[in-house]
């Protein structure tokens, strides 16, 4: 499976983003600079979090308007895997691809430590090497990670099953919902504050986000026997 | 404004107006006889900054001539952006710390995010990709003033603003609080690199013919004079200097770091200098006084933010993100192309000369032309006068007395509420510690580790100095801030390389001021000699004073270390119910300058400083090294401020376990003594044996326990503390967050 880690000025977690494809997942993967006009021979869009356009105007808010959005967008009608961690979140929400918006922080400062996540749906491409309701610690590192919809919006979240993972036991930046991560109404576009890719690895304070990636390959290869 | 107004050298002469840019008559007499003839307007501005105490430490010269700067793996010691040792596989860590302490004192938020952006770009100037930030912070106590608390908030802020957005993890650093702070905070920044050796870059202008470029940030008036604000004392007219603080901007120095990174391999590449303090003068005039070339620069061609520049506001703005280049002749497009790439400028500003002169025209006319060794060499150095101050003498002749402490536990408590001691919690969770996944001993434990990708090696780094000590007795206390520095690294797992300083002290001019200078260095001098861990870069920070009150003597110590392979990573906290927890080191009465004796003086320190014997610590680190290399160590920590006490409740905070200890001795030195070269270890049962054998001088003091509680008895089985951890841990945890809420 070959991944994409786009990288937009101001992007800072395209690194950790990379390694973890490359040295804990050993899948193929390059970095794709943000004017790109296809990224057609991608099999999984990987949106890394940062500082994208320094975060000027509102968070997400530059990234979008780069030439590449275009082709995520086709990625994601494509039904490839697209995912928005951090700051990459915060573009597809800029960019329609996910509803809602990421609000500052309650507490108003940034935040980095690790919190507890339970695994709400464990049955999209992206959860399926998580058991149902599981408990895994991931860290978070950003300064508007609240999220926040309408009251509408949240109840089709709810009733679609699109809230993927919630802030268990306690809710570090006020989002509503104790809402963590989401995925789009087809369940091909995951958007979430937490950082997977920086938990991959036992030596640098834990693993519990290698099963994320671990399941969209899963999902690929599956779909791609069945193709073939 | 145009360059008309501008006073002529007649007046500036008759009116003394170099007096206002910081320049004596003495130094504005050795320029007229260098120039032979009066500078003009903007001449006497070059050489104001570049002669001004943060450029040419004239002061502090005959002092850093004390350091140790060599070493066997040391690539390139001061002089350059950073310092770069050896770490082997063809591999080497690159740092400095640097002090942005005026700027934070005025404007807290863009003074700590400038500083940031600073000491960044003085690594990778060098060639080297940043991998971690450390920084050291002085304040006045948290429960005086909402201006204490406003200036720690806003630059704790500015820190997380700066180093969050470039992406670089702030992996450490500490903070101690006292209340000749209170007006000239610290701000000390350490960053720290990795290079591959063929990489390492050099601020030279070689070359006749090359050409200069500019790249980076358009130059706009911010920061003018920022050097000579930073050589001042503060007074009541400090607020009027806000112009002469940067603005930061940690979006373009991400984009100027990418490219810069992809610059240094080009062939084309001759030098790079960070426009650092006094900006394009000093890079300019340096790389072409390294190189013993002249330069000339077309002051039309620099890119600018603000219409109607004059040469001397361009030569003097300390806008931030701004480097300068020379690259080979002919050779500019694809570094123009380069930049562009990241939507930055890369102009042909100059070419370099053989003359050996600084020459700058604009609009047409020559706007300075003066020796560029004039600039960046020929200040003056000044010897001064010290003179022995009278409280040392007093405190010398004091008997080590130990405090009146009657309920130990709640004094252990109170101790851990007082801010220096505190968990720093509330300041290193709005620093992103983690990007770069390669964060291995995040905040919290002795020293910081950071990985080296590829390889199975770690870097440890830590900040230090306790600036009580030092108050006390310079030499000792200098010898103390280097030590404790190395066992923080020892600790950890890694073995001392090399350090950085930061030298933050008040008016030199003072002799009693300029002899805590020498002392202290004497003292660092002399440890890192002893330690094998030479200076190889810092800087001088003087005129930390406010009101005419200066701060403690404060040369804080940035240490990096190499853990060979990082399964020798070690943590301070306890790991598994029943090891066994050893005490290092022996126990004197020893409290001046402890947090005891300020917490129970109303602030007061005084007395003689601990003493510390440096054969001995080195003996001490060398064994416990060699112990952790072998496994036979789970956890380990310095003692420190508040003494075994402190120690031994720190490493059960973050476990689920407690521990039971035995003390020797009069219970209040047993507890809270800050006796030097000593540590509080767990090992595992079975390995007591061996653990004994190679650290000679280990004490069994007691257990860790599953039970999470700290109890600490006396030999005659008298308890001296007891109590959950929680207890301790909550007073401990809570302190900061809940001084930041007084209302006085």
């Amino acid at each position: 499976m070959k991944f994409a880690v786009l990288v937009f000025p101001g992007s800072n977690c395209d690194l950790d983003m990379y390694h973890a494809i490359k040295d804990e997942l050993g899948e193929e993967v390059e970095y794709v600079w943000h004017d790109t006009k296809d990224l057609s021979t991608f099999d999984g869009i990987l949106i890394p979090g940062g500082f994208s356009y320094g975060d000027y105007l509102r968070c997400g808010a530059m990234a979008n308007q780069s030439n590449v959005m275009s082709e995520v967008k086709k990625a994601a009608d494509a039904g490839k895997p697209v995912i928005g961690i951090c700051n990459g979140f915060q573009i597809l929400t800029e960019a329609g691809l996910l509803p809602g918006a990421l609000l500052r922080n309650k507490n108003l400062k940034f935040i980095c430590r690790t919190v507890q996540l339970k695994v709400v749906n464990h049955n999209t491409l992206f959860t399926n090497q998580y058991k149902e309701d599981e408990v895994i610690t991931v860290p978070i590192a950003h300064g508007e990670g609240n999220y926040y919809c309408d009251d509408a919006t949240l109840k089709s979240l709810e009733d679609n099953n699109q809230i993927v993972f919630t802030y268990s036991g306690d809710n570090p930046n006020g989002s509503l919902a104790d809402i963590a991560g989401i995925t789009n109404e087809r369940g091909n576009v995951l958007g979430m504050m937490p950082h997977p890719e920086r938990a991959v690895d036992e030596l640098i304070g834990g693993a519990d986000g290698l099963a994320l990636f671990k399941s969209i390959v899963k999902q690929w290869r599956e779909s791609n026997v069945n193709e073939a | 404004m145009s360059t008309k107004l501008e006073p002529t050298a007649e007046q500036i002469k008759e009116q003394k107006l170099y007096a206002s840019m910081g320049l004596t008559d003495e130094e504005f007499a050795l320029v007229e006889s260098i120039l032979g003839r009066s500078p003009n307007w903007t001449e006497t501005g070059l050489f104001s900054v570049m002669w001004s105490e943060h450029c040419s430490y004239k002061n502090s010269k005959p002092i850093l001539r004390k350091f140790p700067t060599e070493g066997e793996h040391v690539l390139q010691g001061p002089g350059e952006g950073a310092g770069i040792v050896d770490i082997g596989d063809e591999q080497a860590v690159v740092f400095k710390m640097e002090s942005h302490n005026h700027p934070s004192a005025i404007e807290p938020y863009q003074g700590a995010a400038t500083g940031i952006g600073g000491i960044i770009r003085d690594v990778f100037s060098m060639g080297a990709r940043p991998i971690a930030m450390l920084n050291s912070l002085r304040f006045g106590d948290l429960n005086t003033s909402k201006r204490v608390r406003f200036l720690f908030e806003e630059v704790v802020a500015g820190i997380a603003g700066y180093g969050n957005c470039i992406g670089i993890p702030t992996v450490g650093g500490e903070i101690q609080f006292d209340p000749c702070y209170a007006g000239n905070p610290l701000v000390n920044a350490m960053c720290v690199g990795l290079i591959d050796h063929k990489d390492i870059q050099k601020g030279i202008a070689s070359g006749v013919g090359n050409t200069v470029m500019y790249v980076g940030a358009k130059t706009g008036r911010d920061g003018i004079h920022g050097a000579t604000f930073a050589s001042e004392e503060l007074d009541e007219h400090a607020e009027e200097k806000r112009p002469a603080v940067q603005v930061g901007d940690p979006f373009m120095e991400k984009l100027l770091l990418e490219a810069c990174l992809e610059l240094v391999q080009f062939e084309s590449l001759v030098g790079i200098q960070d426009m650092g303090a006094a900006g394009l003068t000093s890079s300019a005039a340096e790389m072409a006084s390294k190189a013993g070339s002249g330069l000339e620069m077309n002051l039309d061609l620099i890119p600018q933010r603000e219409t109607g520049m004059t040469a001397y506001e361009m030569m003097l703005s300390e806008s931030q993100e701004r480097m300068l280049i020379v690259v080979k002749k002919g050779q500019e497009q694809p570094i123009v192309d380069l930049f562009s790439k990241y939507g930055l400028d890369a102009v042909k500003v100059g070419v370099v000369t053989d003359d050996k002169m600084f020459k700058l025209t604009h609009k047409g006319e020559v706007v300075a032309n003066v020796p560029a060794d004039a600039l960046a060499e020929d200040a003056p150095v000044y010897h001064k006068p010290s003179a022995v101050p009278a409280h040392f003498i007093e405190f010398q002749q004091m008997e080590n007395e130990e405090p009146a402490v009657t309920n130990y536990k709640e004094t252990l408590i109170n101790l851990l509420k007082q801010e220096t001691i505190a968990s720093k919690e509330w300041v290193y969770n709005q620093y992103d510690y983690q990007v770069r996944t390669s964060t291995v001993v995040a905040p919290g434990s002795d020293a910081a580790v950071v990985r080296v990708r590829g390889t199975n090696k770690g870097l440890a780094m830590t900040t230090d100095c306790n600036s009580r000590y030092i108050y006390l007795d310079p030499e000792m206390g200098g010898k103390i801030a280097v030590a404790e520095a190395a066992r923080n690294i020892v600790c950890s797992g890694g073995r001392p390389l090399a350090i950085t300083d930061c030298l933050n002290f008040g008016n030199p001019e003072k002799p009693e001021i300029f002899w805590q200078i020498e002392k202290s260095a004497d003292g660092i001098a002399e440890a890192c000699r002893k330690l094998e861990s030479p200076v190889i870069g810092g800087n001088v920070s003087l005129y930390n004073e406010r009101s005419n009150e200066a701060i403690y003597p404060t040369p804080t110590i940035g240490m990096v270390g190499l853990v060979e392979d990082l399964a020798h990573v070690t943590t301070q906290q306890a790991k598994t119910a029943g090891d066994i927890v050893y005490l290092i080191g022996d126990t004197h009465t020893e409290f001046g300058g402890s947090e005891l004796q300020k917490m129970l003086n109303n602030n007061r320190i005084f007395g003689k400083a601990p003493f510390i014997d440096l054969d001995l610590e080195k003996a001490r680190q060398a064994a416990l090294l060699q112990a952790i290399q072998a496994g036979l160590v789970k956890s380990a920590h310095d003692v420190a401020e508040g003494g075994v006490a402190v120690a031994l409740a720190e490493k059960t905070f973050g476990t689920n376990l407690g521990i039971q200890a035995t003390l020797k001795g009069s219970a209040t030195s047993a507890l809270f003594s800050e006796s030097q070269s000593r540590f509080i270890l767990t090992v595992a049962p079975e390995h007591t044996a061996r653990f004994e054998e190679v650290v000679i001088d280990a004490t069994k003091v007691g257990v860790v326990t599953a039970e999470a509680t700290i109890i600490i008895t006396a030999s005659d089985a008298t308890t001296l503390v007891e109590g959950t951890v929680a207890e301790f841990q909550d007073a401990w945890k809570g302190a900061i967050p809940c001084l930041l809420k007084s209302e006085d």
